[in-house]
């Protein structure tokens, strides 16, 4: 899910002579709007190969998530464009406190093999995503829930006393609670993530199996799998939640190439990609080639440049103003990113609940200011930018190189990591000499999933190594905050101590543009980049 | 004979020890942390990494590692990927689609290679022969993701029509035949060269003078004197290019998203799925080496004088 883009390395050479070749290509804009619907059509998707068995909390990949999206419901769905979150398998979740929950599940719902989904089904999946011997991507979800440091002790190598969480107790069929370590408000919104979906017994009587074929309780089942060729789903007609899809059979075709990809989604063969190849972006093409069958969308991520505090030079707040000032978000969006992006002006993704324009001061190009902040800081030397070259992640951050450098008078280069796998690693590994890109993907549509992982002390994703006592004490404050909206407001203010320190460069914003085929009527994009199954209709032949 | 076959499959083992090795170290003691890229903007959880650490044996050092992974390789295990998938299945179900589509490939560089080198090789200086030479050179020039990007731009939707850009999961031979085209056209190329050349310098031994005062019909000579002894350079290359075509599968058929191993490859290196690289690979390795034995027995039969002993 947090992998915002797909490593495809050896076709990044490829792609390069596609951009020359692409110039050949006409675009053939053949409109597809009225029609009749076919409620039992097939559509077909682009899709990359899960980098894990189909276990929802052991799946955090795009590839894996588009699968298991629709093959499991959550207790919490999110809704239109801005995610509005509503409650699918829950009846209702009610706390007083933002530390105890009380969950009530509807009745009647079951999974594709015919048992029902009840209190339990939620609490043994939960506990085996938190067992640390069971190894699970997702363990981490877990970890506010009382009693998680029993089955995952913090030492690897210790053997943890029990596989229960005490902070899950079932009050009946259909009713558990939930009990935080600590106060979090933003719970009920983060049990949409799909780690947190109902695991049927048959998961663990045999594991194994399961894995071969797996069972949910979505509105789609499972078929069959190939590995590298195609999963395949169909649908479940006992479902009863709101987002119920309107065709049958979904082929989430699995391809080494975006490029093929996005032929065989001009010539029809393919229904939906939810992001173009480079080669289509560059130039525009993709205006021209999809016409009417263009998807936008709005992702919950952010683009930002992170300044690491712990390389010299670099925690020096007047060099940050002056970066952050130097860079022409508007015309880089425009002329390198054809649209796909918009300028960034904050830390949250625009479109969340939160969100408020401008948050960022230092984030509007103005050459004079950052001039006067580079005098004042007095950094010599040369800046740098690192990022994984590959995915179209290059080019952006050579613009904004060069426009730093034509506005402040400094050499600045761009410094390639051959994929993300090293880059990843030269972030963990706190190995950066100078600046280096930070993208972050939401898991789930709040403020929240903006600050904490990123900027919070010692946060999971905290590439600048940014600390800030206040920040951690309105964070933590608002976690607190079982009020909807003053936690909200908390939210903000630390936001606002953050736009002061500049721990990181906001620079763009994704805006998700994703292509269909001219068999749909409609598809949609939502914000995890995945397609937005209910939206889809198919045209009747 | 007999001494020369058991001698040659003797050497094949050091070969096979030696060349597995190295890939092996290759692909698994690359620098960085195999799990760095796999939970994208945050860290791997412990958790994973210890699980994963204990199932691929990444705590040995990698000399143990080899020789573990090669006991298993012994008992037709050939390994897992990091998702759980049977790496043997992956080439089960992948290797028919490859082998016809190098069946497909060579077929075309033989037929179409041969053709254009008997027919220069014989005619000797003129417009064919400059025309074969100028393409040749032209193919020759070309990498194999250059011709298979322009086929499947040119004659895909986006411009002639006649194919589609992807090839279905299990393909006929019909939509192979644009990739084994793409696939076949520089080892054509070669194949016309060599053929040509091996010709044009036997057209004047003794033994076609001969055959040609003895009164045999043209036919014959060219077909039965000429052909068969010029035809040995060519058999070498194409039985060795079997092991090329591999290499350059793995870029055709990532660019036609074909399902072989070449794909496998394409695949494996992408998401850094060691398991299956190594495993393809190693296969490939020994595709290579039966290859080559088998062209080196394929000469006494073609040319009775050459001895093995």
């Amino acid at each position: 899910m947090r992998r915002s883009r797909r490593l495809w390395g050896p076709t990044v050479v490829m792609t390069s002579l596609a951009l020359v070749l692409a110039a050949c290509g006409g675009g053939s804009g053949s409109s597809a709007g009225a029609g009749e619907t076919n409620p039992d059509g097939a559509v077909s998707v682009y899709g990359t190969e899960p980098q894990n068995a189909l276990v929802p909390t052991n799946i955090n990949d795009l590839g894996g998530t588009k699968a298991i999206q629709v093959m499991f419901a959550t207790l919490v769905g999110f809704k239109g464009a801005d995610a509005k979150p509503f409650n699918l398998m829950a009846d209702s979740i009610t706390t007083t406190d933002s530390k105890v929950y009380d969950i009530k599940i509807k009745q009647g719902w079951k999974f594709h093999d015919g048992t029902e989904v009840k209190a339990h089904n939620f609490i043994d999946a939960w506990n085996y995503g938190a067992y640390a011997p069971n190894g699970q991507l997702n363990t981490d979800f877990f970890s506010n829930i009382q009693g998680y440091t029993d089955v995952h002790p913090a030492d690897e190598n210790a053997k943890p006393a029990t596989d229960k969480m005490s902070g899950l107790v079932q009050k009946g069929d259909y009713e558990f609670q939930v009990t935080l370590d600590a106060p979090f408000s933003v719970f009920d919104i983060k049990v949409g993530y799909q780690a947190f979906a109902p695991l049927p017994d048959a998961f663990f009587k045999d594991p194994k199996g399961f894995e071969q074929h797996p069972i949910g309780n979505g509105p789609m089942k499972f078929v069959s799998r190939t590995p590298n060729q195609d999963i395949k789903l169909t649908r479940n007609d006992d479902y009863k939640g709101d987002d119920k899809v309107h065709f049958k059979d979904l082929d989430i075709k699995i391809y080494s190439s975006q490029e093929t990809a996005y032929q065989d989604l001009l010539s029809g063969r393919l229904d939906f990609m939810e992001a173009l190849p480079p080669s289509a972006v560059a130039g525009g093409k993709y205006k021209n080639d999809l016409g009417d069958r263009l998807v936008t969308g709005h992702l919950l991520g952010i683009s930002t440049i992170a300044v690491p505090y712990y390389v010299p030079g670099y925690n020096n707040l007047e060099l940050r103003k002056a970066i952050s000032m130097a860079i022409d978000r508007a015309q880089i969006t425009k002329t390198v990113m054809n649209d796909t992006y918009v300028p960034a002006d904050g830390y949250i993704s625009q479109g969340i609940p939160g969100y408020r324009p401008g948050v960022c001061q230092f984030c509007k190009y103005d050459p004079a200011a950052a001039k006067e902040a580079f005098a004042k800081s007095g950094f010599k030397g040369k800046l740098t930018i690192a990022s994984n070259a590959d995915g179209g992640r290059k080019e952006p951050l050579v613009a904004a190189c060069n426009s730093i450098k034509n506005t402040l008078g400094v050499e600045c280069d761009f410094v390639p990591a051959t994929d993300f796998g090293q880059w990843r690693s030269i972030v963990t590994g706190h190995k950066l000499t100078g600046m280096g890109r930070s993208d972050w993907s939401a898991d789930y549509p709040s403020i929240e999933d903006f600050l904490n992982p990123i900027y919070k002390t010692g946060g999971s994703s905290n590439d600048s190594t940014y600390s800030n006592p206040q920040v951690d004490a309105l964070l933590e404050k608002a976690d607190a905050t079982a009020d909807k909206d003053a936690a909200v407001k908390l939210y903000q203010q630390a936001e606002d101590l953050i736009a002061k320190d500049l721990p990181s460069i906001p620079t763009w914003d994704e805006k998700g543009v994703a292509a269909k085929s001219k068999n749909l009527k409609s598809a949609a994009l939502d914000f995890r980049r995945m397609p937005d199954y209910p939206s889809i209709e198919v045209l009747k032949k | 004979m007999t001494r020369y076959v058991l001698r040659r499959l003797l050497q094949l083992i050091p070969v096979f020890f030696g060349t597995t090795f190295l890939i092996y170290v290759l692909v698994w003691a690359v620098p960085g942390d195999p799990f760095s890229g796999k939970c994208g903007q945050v860290a791997c959880p412990p958790a994973y990494i210890a699980q994963m650490t204990e199932k691929f044996h990444l705590d040995d050092n990698i000399f143990v590692q080899y020789f573990k992974y090669l006991g298993s390789l012994f008992t037709g295990d050939w390994g897992e990927t990091f998702n759980g998938t049977s790496v043997g299945e992956l080439i089960a179900t992948s290797y028919p689609i490859t082998l016809r589509l190098a069946v497909i490939a060579v077929a075309i560089e033989a037929v179409i290679g041969l053709t254009a080198g008997v027919l220069t090789g014989l005619r000797g200086k003129g417009f064919l022969d400059n025309l074969v030479l100028v393409s040749t050179t032209f193919l020759i020039s070309l990498p194999v993701f250059v011709t298979a990007i322009v086929l499947q731009l040119a004659l895909g939707a986006n411009g002639l029509g006649w194919i589609e850009a992807s090839v279905s999961d299990n393909p006929s031979v019909g939509e192979l035949i644009v990739p084994g085209i793409a696939l076949g056209s520089l080892s054509m190329a070669y194949v016309a060269r060599l053929s040509r050349t091996s010709i044009a310098e036997n057209r004047r031994a003794d033994y076609v003078r001969t055959a040609i005062a003895k009164g045999q019909p043209q036919s014959r000579v060219v077909l039965v004197h000429l052909l068969r002894n010029s035809v040995i350079p060519v058999l070498t290359f194409l039985g060795t290019d079997l092991g090329a075509l591999m290499g350059g599968a793995i870029v055709t058929e990532g660019v036609f998203n074909i399902n072989g191993l070449g794909g496998l490859i394409f695949r494996g290196i992408q998401n850094r799925e060691s398991a299956t690289v190594v495993g393809v690979v190693v296969l490939l390795v020994l595709v290579y080496l039966l290859m080559s034995l088998v062209v080196d027995l394929l000469y006494a039969v073609l040319d009775p004088r050459i001895r093995y002993d």
